[in-house]
């Protein structure tokens, strides 16, 4: 067992003429919070969705929990996985979007209980059992029933990380999760998710919350057009800024 | 009205004269149509009875609209097996292409060429020739290949043969109309399918699920909201559209009704016989499409619309309430 979570090594990402990542280079230790900050458009979420193999990168290796992202190494030469083994390796990364993405048709149960049932095969029983205590744990006990439609954004997220976490996952991939909340509604999300950081799992957040980044995260990476500028701890990325192009984004979100 | 030194106002709600007057004519007008439809009309024959050795005479009348006759043939047992026809050829031909049509759908918005050309061909053809001429096609297939058969491509060993002078008329229908209506479901499918936002096939995709998973228990059941409406006016279009099925001998509820006037002349009246069947099962399907869309619309709306009976319920009451409204108001 590696102490890597996530490895990336060199990744380099396009599409069509314009390099979203040039030459990337992550490290996430197991247990670990990593914050991802930078400018829109800088290749943070895309980054994050390489990781579970949503977007394919061009260049480079991508290694979770010690394994190829997307393909084997098997004598030098580099073989696509089969789309069941990608399905397989990404039923255990967690990701939670932007825009909460919960399945529209279905009630908060089961959204939370339908992972578990068709993709890890768990017993309805174990599933509703499952999902009320992850239903507890986020404090949505008596919302089982809703529709997402009929919850607030900051109630939707709350569902949405329950049903990541429903798949036991042993990494959390969060984009932007709470640039779509009205501001009062962000407090309620980012609880939940230190809780989570504090249980020892290991997190990617990609985030414009600059105070949560700074007290939760154990390393901070912050990206512009495509290229890492600058990475380390909250208190020297947030509070030192070297370089120029991270003072300047600092000073117009803090 | 006063209570506290506040006062209660009757409301008189504003009259609209010109919206009565409207009314009035399409009420006389009504009235008229309803009237015409059930009057009688003179045979010019004239019938003679004594009774008490008084013998009287008088001009023999008849329904205009044969009513008479319309409902000696209404449940006649050549009518049943027409109708009992139709609902078999509508059932069959929307199976046929409901399966079909979100399969071609699906293999249009497949990112494999190979797929979605073939998927677009499809569409293109059934859709660009007249749906009674492909029955005609179907019926006469015998007479481009005698035999169909599965085998070795290219080779000449057989595994399984067909002969096509077995495609009766019924066959014929069933294919023509299934075939046809296909081509229309691929793109009501296809409409629906894409309706369906990327997140949510993100989401699955990020859960695991595979893409059958993800196509069966996210994006199907998502685009059905929008897939049904226009599915349940093909099931009532097709219902109709049976009827040109009567064109290649199919005895449905219309072949059954020309086979009948054939034989005694009252033209009219079997083709309101026919009618009358058409618009009660168009009428059924429609409260059945109701329901259907109310189900599948789960989610979609923060609260569930009223079903038209509780709306009715309401508006009675609402009506009874309208005729005197009062509000409060402050004594000045």
């Amino acid at each position: 067992m590696t102490e890597l979570m996530v490895d990336a090594r060199n990744i380099a990402k396009q599409y069509g003429a314009i390099e979203v990542l040039k030459s990337v280079n992550l490290q996430v230790k197991r247990g670990e919070v990593t914050c991802l900050i930078g400018p829109s458009g800088s290749g943070k979420s895309t980054l994050l969705r390489c990781i579970n193999h949503l977007e394919k990168h061009d260049a480079g290796e991508l290694f979770v929990d010690g394994e190829l992202v997307g393909y084997e190494l098997k004598d030098n030469r580099l073989f696509e996985r089969k789309s069941s083994e990608i399905c397989e390796s990404r039923s255990e990364i967690g990701m939670v979007f932007q825009r909460f993405n919960l399945f529209a048709h279905l009630n908060v149960l089961d959204n939370i209980t339908i992972g578990m049932i068709r993709v890890k095969g768990l017993s309805e029983d174990a599933a509703v059992a499952k999902a009320r205590e992850l239903l507890r744990r986020v404090g949505l006990v008596n919302k089982e029933a809703s529709y997402p439609s009929q919850l607030s954004g900051g109630q939707q997220q709350r569902v949405a990380i329950a049903r990541a976490l429903a798949m036991e996952p042993k990494l959390m991939l969060f984009d932007e999760p709470t640039s779509a909340l009205d501001p009062e509604l962000v407090g309620e999300v980012l609880e939940v998710m230190k809780d989570l950081a504090n249980s020892g799992m290991t997190m990617i957040v990609v985030t414009h919350e600059m105070g949560f980044a700074r007290e939760v995260a154990d390393s901070i990476y912050f990206l512009d057009q495509g290229v890492i500028e600058e990475s380390g701890e909250p208190q020297q990325v947030l509070s030192n800024p070297r370089s120029e192009r991270l003072q300047n984004f600092l000073s117009k979100v803090l | 009205m006063t209570t506290n030194g506040d006062i209660t106002y009757r409301v008189v709600p504003v009259r609209h004269y010109g919206r009565w007057v409207a009314a009035a004519v399409i009420a006389v007008f009504g009235a008229m149509v309803i009237h015409t439809i059930f009057s009688k009309v003179p045979t010019g024959q004239v019938a003679c009875a004594t009774t008490n050795g008084v013998r009287s005479c008088h001009g023999v009348m008849e329904w205009r609209f044969g009513w008479d006759v319309v409902f000696q043939y209404f449940t006649s047992p050549l009518m049943l097996k027409g109708l009992l026809t139709t609902i078999e050829l509508t059932l069959m031909a929307m199976s046929i292409g409901i399966v079909l049509g979100v399969l071609v759908a699906i293999m249009r918005l497949s990112p494999n060429r190979l797929l979605s050309i073939p998927a677009w061909i499809y569409t293109w053809f059934f859709r660009g020739t007249p749906v009674y001429v492909q029955l005609l096609f179907w019926f006469n297939f015998a007479a481009l290949y005698k035999v169909l058969a599965v085998g070795v491509p290219f080779g000449s060993a057989h595994f399984f043969t067909f002969n096509t002078l077995s495609i009766t008329a019924y066959v014929a229908a069933v294919i023509g109309l299934g075939l046809n209506e296909a081509a229309y479901m691929s793109e009501i499918a296809r409409a629906g399918l894409i309706s369906v936002d990327e997140g949510q096939i993100e989401a699955a995709t990020a859960l695991g699920m595979t893409r059958a998973q993800t196509l069966r228990l996210v994006i199907l059941p998502q685009a059905m909201r929008v897939i049904l409406p226009p599915t349940g006016n093909e099931v009532i279009s097709m219902l109709k559209t049976t009827s040109l099925a009567a064109g290649i001998g199919v005895i449905e509820l219309t072949g059954a009704a020309e086979n009948i006037y054939a034989s005694n002349y009252k033209v009219m009246d079997l083709l309101i016989c026919a009618s009358l069947w058409y618009i009660i099962m168009t009428t059924v399907l429609s409260i059945g499409q109701y329901y259907i869309e109310r189900h599948f619309g789960r989610g979609a709306l923060r609260n569930q619309p009223l079903t038209p009976i509780e709306r009715l319920r309401r508006d009675l009451k609402g009506i009874a309430g309208k005729m005197h409204t009062t509000r409060p108001g402050v004594v000045r």
